[in-house]
């Protein structure tokens, strides 16, 4: 009976869902219908939900009037190096925390949990001196160093390694395994999922990076293109179908990657705020 | 992604922390014994993180520290003027200008992005399979963009002539209003289109705190006649108010830290109406080449966050005690 009365207003609730996600995608898809517009379409008067001729034509400007793809290199570049260098040194680090006993090991993880706090962005300026000092301003390497400090992957490594039972570790041991072979053989391929999950959102996070690779990079030499789409934008002035191009380009990689491992992402991001889903 | 977002993890890891560390082996075992303590095997596996944090975290920060006290430039050497550019702070009127704005952006984001990351999150929450995936993917999509990406949106979003946005505008203004160029109305834009890009968060942090929640509870009160607004107050908020809390203190951290968005949309415009303290920093050192006085800027930043980042340790501790 309260079942039956329940309904009219459950579906309404779910029609108000269905209808607040709309709007909120909604300049998403106006973004790729723009992109997919001619110039002259993008202008035309009146409201055209769909493009009256399809065309690719903003795309084809932007790889052949722009360095694109020199940016897109330089992104995949260091995000790849950013993630993999990430997840090696947490999952080692968070495996010493885990499972060696050694003097200092509760004063490091201190410093990694206290680290949590401080703004990376507060850094910029020393973050700058030091990349000058070692001659990686505008290069691969000065984009990625100051991306490698992620405390929060080390935290999540050690705790993943604290709850496998520990008589793995004993069968191991007695087996005559060394502590390599053990973290290589045993603990790393228990968490390949945690890997996977902390390597896409490192991956998303250093492709999304901007304001670290907007001040160390200058030329296309090691431009990012979440940087460079800005520099189309201040050479195109109001040519809207190519900036979304642009746009869209820069954003496929990650959104393929979210759409793909959308379950991945979301774990991966309640477990750096520290809630399981 | 995962900046300040993690509060709990501290605590948790902590709580782990004081747990004696996994011995290797029973002391029965020979082999055991000698495995005790595995000093130059965990420096191995510590090294290349130490490394990394000593001289890409410790020392920029000590260094930031000690610029602050300098009139160096951003690149070079300068001499020690003690306090001076912290007295010098207290007297500048475009510093005073940023923190003010930062203010207000705040005020204009944590609290309406965590009341609508809530009410979205209830919507959501009711809905299953299919339907509640394609839903939750639209309101998450754009956390995972690039800022330029949302920026360059928002840009054509809001375009005088062309924009399809001013077809609502227009019922305000029928000429339209340029956002970005108009000092009333850049401020509560910029927010808007921040929490646009990062309410999914929110949302997917308020789904896994009601997915928490036993049905048992909704049950039981709608056995006694409970109707979905009693619900609501007696069940559902006080069991989300952690997750709330949470969301909160994560936004505030956050927003304080706002410089993309910012830089990307208005520069600081107009008449500096939207000029945040990121930017001040940013404008201070690499701009104007002050490279000391940029950094006394930098360590209030750092000060004042860190400060609230304790702040919502505690918070959250006593949460955890009650």
């Amino acid at each position: 009976m309260s079942r039956l009365r329940a309904r009219p207003g459950a579906l309404l609730l779910s029609l108000l869902a269905i209808l607040c996600a709309v709007i909120w995608a909604f300049p998403l898809y106006w973004a790729i219908v723009t992109s997919l517009k001619p110039e002259y379409d993008v202008v035309r008067p009146g409201l055209h939900l769909l493009p009256s001729v399809w065309t690719l034509a903003g795309y084809f400007y932007v790889f052949a009037h722009t360095p694109i793809g020199h940016w897109y290199l330089n992104s995949l570049a260091t995000s790849v190096l950013v993630t993999a260098l990430v997840i090696g040194m947490s999952a080692c680090c968070g495996y010493a925390i885990s499972q060696l006993r050694f003097h200092g090991r509760r004063l490091l993880f201190a410093m990694i949990l206290a680290s949590f706090m401080v703004p990376i962005q507060a850094l910029m300026i020393t973050h700058f001196i030091l990349m000058n000092d070692f001659g990686m301003v505008d290069r691969w390497g000065g984009v990625i160093l100051p991306q490698l400090i992620v405390p929060v992957a080390v935290i999540v490594y050690k705790q993943f390694f604290d709850s496998i039972p520990r008589e793995f570790r004993e069968a191991a041991l007695v087996d005559g395994a060394g502590e390599f072979r053990l973290f290589a053989r045993v603990y790393l391929p228990m968490n390949w999922g945690i890997t996977t999950a902390l390597a896409i959102i490192t991956f998303i996070a250093a492709w999304n990076n901007f304001l670290w690779p907007f001040l160390v990079t200058s030329t296309d030499r090691s431009m990012t293109v979440t940087v460079g789409i800005v520099q189309v934008h201040d050479a195109f002035g109001v040519q809207y179908a190519r900036n979304m191009a642009a746009a869209v380009l820069a954003a496929l990689p990650v959104a393929v990657a979210y759409l793909i491992f959308q379950r991945r992402v979301t774990e991966a991001v309640m477990l750096s705020a520290g809630i399981k889903g | 992604m995962a900046g300040a977002q993690s509060a709990p993890v501290v605590r948790q890891a902590r709580a782990s922390a004081d747990r004696a560390p996994v011995r290797s082996a029973s002391a029965a075992d020979p082999r055991a014994r000698r495995r005790a303590g595995h000093g130059r095997v965990a420096l191995v596996f510590v090294a290349p993180f130490l490394l990394a944090y000593l001289v890409l975290f410790i020392y920029p920060s000590l260094r930031m520290l000690q610029l602050s006290f300098t009139n160096a430039p951003l690149i070079g050497a300068g001499h020690f003027t003690g306090a001076h550019n912290y007295l010098r702070l207290l007297r500048d009127h475009m510093f005073q200008g940023a923190v003010v704005h930062t203010g207000y952006f705040v005020l204009l984001t944590v609290i309406p992005t965590t009341v609508l990351g809530l009410a979205i999150a209830l919507m959501v929450a009711r809905l299953r399979g299919w339907l509640q995936s394609i839903i939750l993917a639209c309101f998450f999509l754009p956390y995972i963009l690039p800022v330029t990406v949302v920026t360059q949106i928002w840009q054509w979003m809001f375009d005088l002539q062309f924009g399809i946005a001013q077809r609502l505008l227009r019922l305000i203004d029928p000429h339209g209003i340029a956002v970005f160029h108009n000092p009333v109305w850049a401020m509560p834009m910029l927010a808007l289109v921040t929490i646009w890009w990062t309410n999914g968060f929110n949302v997917l942090l308020f789904i896994a705190g009601l997915r928490n929640i036993p049905t048992d509870f909704y049950d039981a009160s709608a056995l006694d006649g409970a109707g979905r607004i009693a619900q609501f107050r007696h069940i559902t908020w006080p069991l989300i108010w952690p997750v709330t809390a949470l969301v909160l203190t994560i936004q505030l951290i956050l927003q304080l830290k706002i410089f993309d968005q910012v830089y990307l949309l208005t520069q600081g415009g107009p008449f500096n109406s939207t000029y945040v303290l990121v930017q001040y920093i940013y404008h201070q050192a690499f701009v104007l080449n002050h490279g000391g006085y940029g950094a006394a800027v930098a360590v209030f930043l750092f000060v004042l966050i860190v400060a609230f980042s304790v702040l919502q340790y505690q918070l959250l501790r006593l949460r955890g005690e009650r």
